[in-house]
């Protein structure tokens, strides 16, 4: 299970939890669960296109990516970004088909594109993930504050010179980068769901937003290292395992809430009124506050 | 005329039985998902649409494997999915999409693991591509029947709901005031959104459902500010995009590169998003035209 090419794919998918959690966190605090969903289900459109042409496939995917992350902010400041964001998904993907239909691609490729093939991983492509995940936690960690206080409270941003419109943009690129460097890897499935079921599970942990973070990227790995061993075991789809596990993480932090919620119920509710997964939010605001 | 009747549609469109098939379910299907839709966007839940639509092709796969019909497969597993997200609360806007996202990441992680043991048992890789893009020119006329019989359920709950549904839609807190059941008639509606996309996913694909889930309907909530009328304009806007989007793709075998036809996905896509684009600049101007007091609602 370690020895030889499986020491690539070790590697890559950890580099790729890492980026998922911290990446994760933002999604989860900017409920941008759509987002994180759309941009790399259409960016496979990219992959599509840059096997027509005969291009590098990590270069079609991050322009589409790109393009995508581009499209939902462009069309959601004149409309819902829900409504944007299923938009721009389904023209990427009606693209995708017209390229799929013309190239002569053969279907289990597309097929690992959206579910994974990371026992599949090669000595080269550890290289590009990696710069491209330096450059996705760099600018997370660039901008941590301004986007934290953006996300958790938009109009005290604005009130400090921070500005959403900037910020949103900022988050949408990082995760089309995040997408790109993961998506020819790993696949969209697993990527999208590591960025929400980890990030979940660790805020329902602690309210505090670094701690937040890190427990986010540490369960992310744990997720990650387990359904690789579990899919080299069974010889069953990385992409079903994640999947699975996330929604574990996801109901273990849910329950971890509700019970929290239960013991200190009373002190909460005549103090700052019920608390559950929702009150942390707040509660990551004061704490991110003081030190502002 | 006639010639110039020959020029747009190529001969032999209407008498295709293929084509005639496809005319009839994709209109049933993009008539039912701009009236379900309106609401699907009305409330937020777009999301929860796209996610139903590509849940149900779980289903789809699944059903593929126990050997019953795709249909009960696709349908089944929707409506199932529209109740767990109900339950762990896609009802409250905080963390809905949250909520959302964790089903629908466990329903692609199943949907992997069926096409998986399809793919490996059976040998069928063509029907990964077939389950998620559809194709409008291969459904078989004897599941006309079945279409019609889920979209009178779809529109049946729609209409049985219609007055609770809208209150509930724009002002939960009025709503509840008078009365009214939110969360039950918000599971309804789940349900109907349930119904209306697995069936699109199911006669053409999973990209198509979405597309015309929120597309036409977010198009006709700009148009107009009256529910009713947004309903209508979202009807039509899906009917006409699904109609001229199977003729291009007939005429496309035509177009180059030769006997090859254009995907029926991509010609729709691409108009309900031109329709959506158009409509912005009316939709502003409309709005301004709304006194203060009542916002409306446009805005989609």
């Amino acid at each position: 299970m370690f020895s030889g090419f499986m020491v690539n794919t070790w590697t890559v998918a950890s580099i790729v939890a890492v980026v998922a959690g911290v990446v994760g966190f933002f999604v989860v605090l900017r409920r941008a669960a759509f987002v994180a969903d759309a941009v790399p289900q259409g960016a496979f459109a990219g992959a599509a296109g840059a096997s027509l042409l005969g291009i590098n496939t990590l270069i079609g995917v991050g322009v589409a990516a790109l393009l995508g992350a581009l499209g939902i902010g462009w069309l959601s400041r004149r409309g819902r970004r829900d409504v944007a964001t299923a938009l721009a998904l389904v023209v990427m993907l009606g693209l995708g088909a017209l390229f799929l239909s013309f190239s002569v691609q053969y279907a289990p490729e597309i097929y690992s594109l959206l579910f994974g093939e990371v026992l599949g991983v090669s000595a080269t492509e550890i290289a590009p993930v990696a710069i491209l995940a330096a450059l996705c936690t760099g600018a997370i960690l660039l901008f941590y504050r301004p986007l934290l206080i953006s996300s958790l409270m938009p109009e005290l941003a604005e009130a400090r010179g921070v500005r959403a419109q900037r910020m949103e943009l900022l988050f949408l690129i990082v995760v089309a980068l995040a997408t790109s460097l993961t998506l020819p890897v790993v696949g969209a499935l697993l990527i999208f769901s590591l960025m929400i079921g980890p990030p979940a599970a660790a805020r329902s942990v602690t309210d505090r937003p670094l701690p937040a973070m890190l427990a986010s990227v540490l369960i992310a790995l744990a997720v990650v290292w387990v359904s690789i061993a579990a899919a080299y075991e069974t010889n069953w789809p990385v992409g079903f395992f994640v999947g699975a596990l996330g929604a574990v993480c996801y109901a273990a932090g849910r329950g971890w809430a509700a019970i929290r919620r239960h013991r200190g119920g009373a002190a909460w509710r005549h103090g700052r009124g019920a608390r559950g997964p929702s009150g942390a939010q707040e509660h990551g605001l004061q704490a991110a506050n003081v030190r502002v | 005329m006639p010639d110039l009747l020959r020029l747009i549609v190529e001969p032999g469109f209407f008498s295709s039985e293929p084509v005639q098939v496809a005319l009839i379910a994709g209109g049933i299907v993009a008539v039912v998902s701009g009236i379900v839709g309106s609401f699907a966007v009305l409330r937020g839940q777009s999301y929860a649409g796209h996610a139903l639509a590509d849940i149900s092709v779980t289903g789809g796969s699944a059903s593929y494997l126990v050997g019953i019909s795709p249909l009960w497969g696709f349908v089944g597993v929707g409506v199932l999915a529209a109740g767990v997200m109900d339950m762990i609360g896609v009802q409250r806007p905080r963390g809905r999409d949250l909520a959302t996202g964790i089903v629908r990441g466990t329903g692609l992680g199943l949907a992997a693991l069926f096409l998986y043991w399809d793919t490996t048992h059976t040998s069928t890789t063509g029907a990964t591509i077939t389950i998620l893009f559809g194709s409008m020119f291969t459904i078989s006329s004897s599941i006309l029947p079945v279409i019609g019989v889920f979209s009178v359920v779809a529109l049946g709950i729609v209409a049985v709901l219609y007055r609770p549904l809208l209150l509930s839609s724009v002002a939960a807190d009025l709503a509840a005031v008078r009365g009214i059941r939110v969360r039950l008639v918000g599971a309804m509606c789940l349900v109907a959104i349930a119904v209306a996309v697995s069936l699109s996913a199911m006669t053409i694909g999973a990209i198509l459902s979405t597309a015309l889930l929120v597309g036409p309907a977010a198009t006709g909530l700009r148009l107009t500010s009256r529910p009713g009328l947004a309903m209508t304009w979202a009807a039509v806007i899906g009917l006409a995009a699904t109609w001229l989007g199977v003729l291009l793709a007939y005429d496309s075998f035509y177009w180059p590169p030769e006997q090859h036809g254009w995907p029926v996905s991509f010609f729709v896509v691409t108009l309900i998003f031109l329709f959506y684009l158009l409509a912005s600049p009316v939709g502003r101007r409309t709005a301004r035209r709304v006194p203060a007091g009542r916002p409306g609602l446009a805005g989609g």
